[in-house]
């Protein structure tokens, strides 16, 4: 991650992310389930998600949430605030694959020093998530 | 499949009561704000950022001390184990009217859109409880996933003085699952963990050639009759309508005399962009194949390419094109 906090000034409309690549693991899929204190079956237990026509256990909404606004600070810095997500879920992240982040700014807004990055995750069966972060970060000195 | 009639449009009447009420219970948080949770949730996050787990980079930073990850919000409020047993308090209006959709087939559940605002970092200590609202039921829809309705429920978060910290919407599809995928263990039912690429359907005509690939050769069928050659296989020679047929094996050298970057949409088990190109074999027929490891703003009309046969998934062989040297 990034150790200084990107500055209102530096960043411009266009500017993309450093890519992240996820590996997918079932401990991942766990220890996000348990640690977002989502126990719904099909999370932990491959049974379940088997039940449910998944052939293993799959991420849930708080990790798939928790990885992309990791994405965002670990390029804009501790001094970002992040002020909203909005995201579409597609394919679902299942252990074996790899999820990667991808993402640009697609806006900016002086009012409040305002930024708003659009982000996709990407697993080999196509976007499981689409969406953005908005975030505000500090002025420049 | 799905009900129709007089049936869905009482089953329709019934669901118009839910929209816009409470859900009947506030979530209260079990726990405060606290540094165990916030850790735990970064270790299976990897993230390293130290406003939330570092007391001396977050003191220094604009949050002035350790706070929980944004994102993390509704996790304090959400039941842990207890939710494995599937149980829920009969109070709970948002899983009554989950059940009535069960009741009339549609069982299935995802989740497909999420928005949050955050009006504040939450610091640890803070005590969070949550209302649910359900905000709407759409009219039924014929899905991807299979028919169904969309339910739209907002989540209004407060703390200890009753001050809004931050929502939530969620929108979920309850939908009658498809009996394909709703029925059997058949292997063949089960999504492989990777994409495969469609399979060529073989027949008469055109299984010989797949065995020749298998093998790891490019096979050109000719005409028996006037020697031209031609592809894809098929049982009659276009230039002297002659049935009957031998091969030649290709070398695999071309040029491309057209082609095209696939970029939009992207179908799942290749690699995008996409350059599929119709090439002009040294033999003097033409083939459509995928050319590899190459930018496709580089790929030029006329350009020299070899052949190679490898593997495109876990099973299915296919010759491909690269640049020649």
């Amino acid at each position: 991650m990034s150790t200084e906090t990107l500055r209102y000034q530096d960043v411009n409309v266009g500017d993309t992310l450093p890519e992240l690549p996820i590996p997918l693991t079932s401990s991942l899929i766990v220890a996000g389930a348990v640690a977002s204190q989502d126990y719904t079956p099909v999370h932990h237990d491959k049974e379940a998600a088997e039940a449910a026509g998944m052939q293993d256990v799959f991420m849930n909404i708080l990790t798939t949430n928790g990885l992309v606004s990791r994405f965002v600070t670990d390029w804009a810095g501790i001094d970002a605030r992040i002020t909203g997500v909005s995201i579409k879920l597609g394919t679902p992240n299942l252990p074996g694959d790899t999820m990667t982040l991808t993402g640009a700014v697609a806006e900016k807004d002086e009012t409040g020093n305002a930024v708003t990055v659009e982000v996709t995750g990407k697993n080999a069966w196509g976007n499981h998530v689409t969406g953005a972060v908005k975030l505000t970060l500090p002025a420049g000195d | 499949m799905a009900i129709s009639g007089t049936e869905r449009e009482e089953f329709e009447k019934q669901l118009e009561a839910y929209v816009g009420i409470d859900i009947g219970l506030e979530d209260q948080g079990r726990d405060p704000v606290n540094a165990a949770m916030v850790r735990h949730w970064c270790e299976a996050m990897g993230d390293g950022c130290g406003a939330y787990t570092d007391p001396v980079q977050a003191a220094a930073s604009v949050h002035g001390e350790l706070v929980a990850p944004p994102t993390m919000l509704q996790a304090w409020i959400l039941g842990g184990v207890s939710m494995a047993s599937g149980e829920s308090d009969p109070r709970d209006k948002q899983k009554e009217l989950h059940r009535l959709f069960d009741s009339k087939g549609f069982t299935g559940v995802v989740a497909t859109n999420t928005e949050q605002e955050y009006t504040r970092y939450l610091k640890m200590g803070d005590e969070i409880c949550a209302k649910t609202v359900i905000e709407s039921i759409s009219e039924q829809k014929a899905t991807g996933l299979g028919i169904g309705y969309f339910i739209n429920t907002r989540t209004t978060f407060r703390d200890q003085n009753d001050e809004e910290v931050g929502w939530l919407t969620f929108r979920v599809l309850k939908f009658e699952i498809a009996e394909a995928s709703a029925s059997s263990s058949d292997e063949s039912s089960v999504t492989p963990s990777r994409p495969q690429r469609l399979k060529p359907a073989l027949g008469h005509d055109n299984a010989w050639w797949w065995d020749c690939v298998e093998k790891d050769e490019l096979a050109i069928q000719r005409c028996s009759s006037c020697h031209a050659l031609r592809h894809p296989p098929r049982p009659m020679c276009g230039e002297c309508q002659a049935s009957d047929w031998d091969f030649v094996f290709s070398t695999g050298q071309g040029t491309i005399y057209s082609f095209v970057v696939i970029r939009h949409p992207e179908v799942p088990g290749y690699t995008y962009p996409l350059v599929v190109a119709v090439v002009e074999l040294e033999e003097g027929t033409r083939f459509v194949g995928n050319v590899l490891d190459i930018d496709p703003a580089e790929v030029e009309v006329g350009m020299s390419v070899q052949a190679s046969i490898e593997l495109v998934d876990d099973e299915m062989k296919l010759p491909v094109f690269r640049r020649a040297q």
